[in-house]
């Protein structure tokens, strides 16, 4: 505020003088809005620097990496080199293709199921408060206590799961130790670890859809399945397909689970990820050039997503 | 919590369910149901803590046993000495709390400034703040990293720094999304009203939109102690130095090294602080939760 009263001073002095009390109140109408401009950005610096340094700069810096390498504390321009390297990596597809297995099986496991059991939870008139507690648990856990824990239940030698199995007769399985399972093995304790926020959600979703619309299926004497075809699904679609689209993206981006329970790429690399790959050429090869490019990769087919989410909601609306 | 009045019914009417035939199957589903769920969810974390009291033998026995028959209390005071766990859970919490605080006081004046103030190029920075939301977070791990290893134009190195963790958590799109939706839905003649009475920008902030603005505040509190908490790749490469490492890392890195029945009995322990946060708090946090991201 004192910095604004010395300008506003003079161009009092002036104006008064040239051009009466219009053109003051412009020359002081500017100043102030040029002091209210400043102080509105002093509010912003700290989010905009920290914008700047983690998220703008970076952005620009994925794109010039992919395009660079380094050698030596020696920087150059080495164009397409960087991307043609991830790509003829013999992991890429690989790498690929358990990206996609873990976000099928996750979208299997961690979609519908929390769909059916918040459906389920909604229909229950009684302890909905303790069961939403019991499903939210596990989201509470740090990762490393969810996945260790459950690294030592699929020990094929004194596991848990065996164990389970073996009570009921059924054939034991070599879980994290097998390239065949251990990919849906990670899927499995990833989604208990996390079922219970797209749990709530659908709950939430489900809890708004107004009670009308079923009395009515009612007296079309709809049956169950198709009160939840015709009433349930139509209703919730728009959180359904936002959370399908976050599922997506998240899932693509697996890191931790399969790092904590298979060590990243699991036996015969059966659990190796894209951004696991992406750790792999930055701090293993220390080739942050070829890291840059995968993840570039991983930009192109998640934006592909988004966009194909984007228009499906457009069409339908 | 929901009260079933005939206002919020749902696929199966309370009717159907006054039926002897309804009454059956419900009271039938409602015990599976409570079963199951129990034995899902809180199994794993009672085989969790009783594991902790097993002895090194025992945690390796096949078949696995349900209750610890020696039990070995003495495996969480190991486990909490040779794992420092004193130390990996303050770091833990200094790292979230030092980000919750960072987010909250640049986030929210940034906001605040975004919807009420609203200066020249307001709109622009809004949208390159938005925009980040677009990004996912893995694609930037390797030239964020790149740029904490060497911070451009002030040249300083935050790796084993807290600031390489507090700082990046402020460039958070979703919470100025969150905030600055909330801040527009604050009606601008109270602004005004404020300003004739005389109170600046920050008087205003502190005294009238704050106030309000509690159950925002709450969320993003919640997302900002939860992200930190839960967070993996990022603390792995931007703490290195076993002291600074928090719980995640910390643990994990050390776990090669521990008999098993000491590593269980560390996880468990490292699951007590946000488990007994959550039942303490849980209403809030699972409002908030829901609602924070029902709306992203």
């Amino acid at each position: 505020m004192a910095a604004t009263t010395v300008p506003d001073k003079t161009t009092r002095r002036h104006a008064g003088r040239a051009a009466g009390p219009r053109a003051q109140g412009g020359r002081g109408g500017t100043s102030r809005r040029l002091s209210q401009n400043i102080q509105a950005y002093g509010f912003l610096i700290g989010a905009i620097l920290c914008f700047g340094f983690f998220s703008w700069y970076p952005m620009v810096r994925e794109f010039i990496m992919s395009f660079q390498s380094t050698k030596r504390g020696v920087t150059t321009w080495v164009g397409f080199k960087n991307i043609k390297t991830v790509y003829h990596d013999p992991y890429f597809w690989t790498a690929w293709k358990n990206t996609g297995m873990f976000t099928l099986y996750a979208l299997l496991l961690g979609f519908a199921v929390p769909f059916l059991v918040a459906i389920l939870l909604n229909e229950l008139r009684h302890a909905q408060a303790y069961l939403r507690i019991l499903v939210y648990l596990p989201v509470m856990l740090p990762p490393v206590a969810g996945a260790l824990l459950f690294k030592y239940f699929y020990n094929p030698e004194y596991g848990l799961f065996n164990r389970i199995l073996k009570i009921f007769h059924l054939p034991t399985s070599q879980w994290l130790d097998s390239s065949h399972t251990a990919l849906i093995s990670v899927v499995v304790a990833a989604t208990w670890m996390s079922m219970g926020s797209a749990t709530l959600i659908y709950l939430a979703a489900l809890q708004n859809i107004p009670g009308e619309l079923y009395e009515a299926a009612d007296l079309d004497g709809a049956g169950l399945w198709s009160k939840i075809w015709h009433v349930t699904i139509p209703q919730t679609k728009l959180v359904l397909s936002l959370m399908l689209l976050l599922q997506i993206v998240a899932t693509m981006q697996e890191f931790t689970n399969v790092f904590l329970m298979a060590g990243g790429n699991g036996p015969e690399n059966s659990t190796m990820t894209v951004v696991y790959m992406v750790y792999q050429y930055g701090y293993h090869y220390n080739n942050f050039g070829g890291a840059a490019a995968l993840g570039l990769f991983l930009l192109l087919v998640l934006a592909g997503f988004s966009g194909l989410y984007a228009r499906i909601n457009r069409n339908s609306d | 919590m929901a009260d079933f009045s005939p206002a919020n019914r749902t696929l199966i009417s309370s009717a159907t369910l006054a039926r002897p035939r309804g009454k059956v199957i419900y009271w039938t589903v409602l015990s599976v149901v409570l079963v199951v769920f129990t034995l899902v969810f809180v199994g794993p974390l009672y085989w969790m803590v009783t594991s902790g009291f097993k002895s090194v033998h025992e945690v390796l026995h096949n078949p696995p046993t349900l209750v610890p028959k020696d039990p070995h209390p003495a495996n969480y005071k190991t486990a909490w000495t040779q794992l420092k766990l004193a130390r990996l859970l303050w770091n833990t919490f200094y790292y979230a709390f030092g980000a919750l605080a960072f987010q909250l006081v640049f986030d929210v004046t940034a906001a605040y400034a975004l919807s009420k103030l609203r200066p020249v190029m307001g709109n622009v920075v809004l949208g390159a703040m938005l925009a980040t939301l677009m990004i996912p977070s893995a694609v930037l791990i390797i030239p964020q990293y790149m740029t904490v290893l060497d911070l451009p134009l002030l040249h300083l190195n935050l790796i084993n720094h807290p600031w390489a963790i507090w700082l990046p958590t402020v460039a958070n799109g979703f919470n100025i999304f969150l905030l600055k939706r909330f801040f527009d839905s604050i009606p601008d003649d109270l602004m005004a009203a404020a300003a004739i009475d005389g109170a600046g920008p920050m008087r205003t902030l502190v005294s009238i939109v704050l106030p309000m603005s509690r159950p925002i505040l709450g969320v993003v509190s919640i997302f900002a102690v939860v992200n930190v908490w839960k967070d993996f790749l990022w603390p792995m490469l931007v703490e290195p130095d076993p002291a600074k490492q928090p719980i995640n890392i910390g643990i994990n890195s050390l776990s090669q090294g521990v008999p098993q029945n000491v590593l269980i009995a560390a996880l468990a322990i490292s699951a007590l602080p946000t488990l007994l946060i959550f039942l303490l708090f849980q209403r809030n946090i699972m409002s908030g939760l829901t609602a924070g991201s029902l709306k992203g």
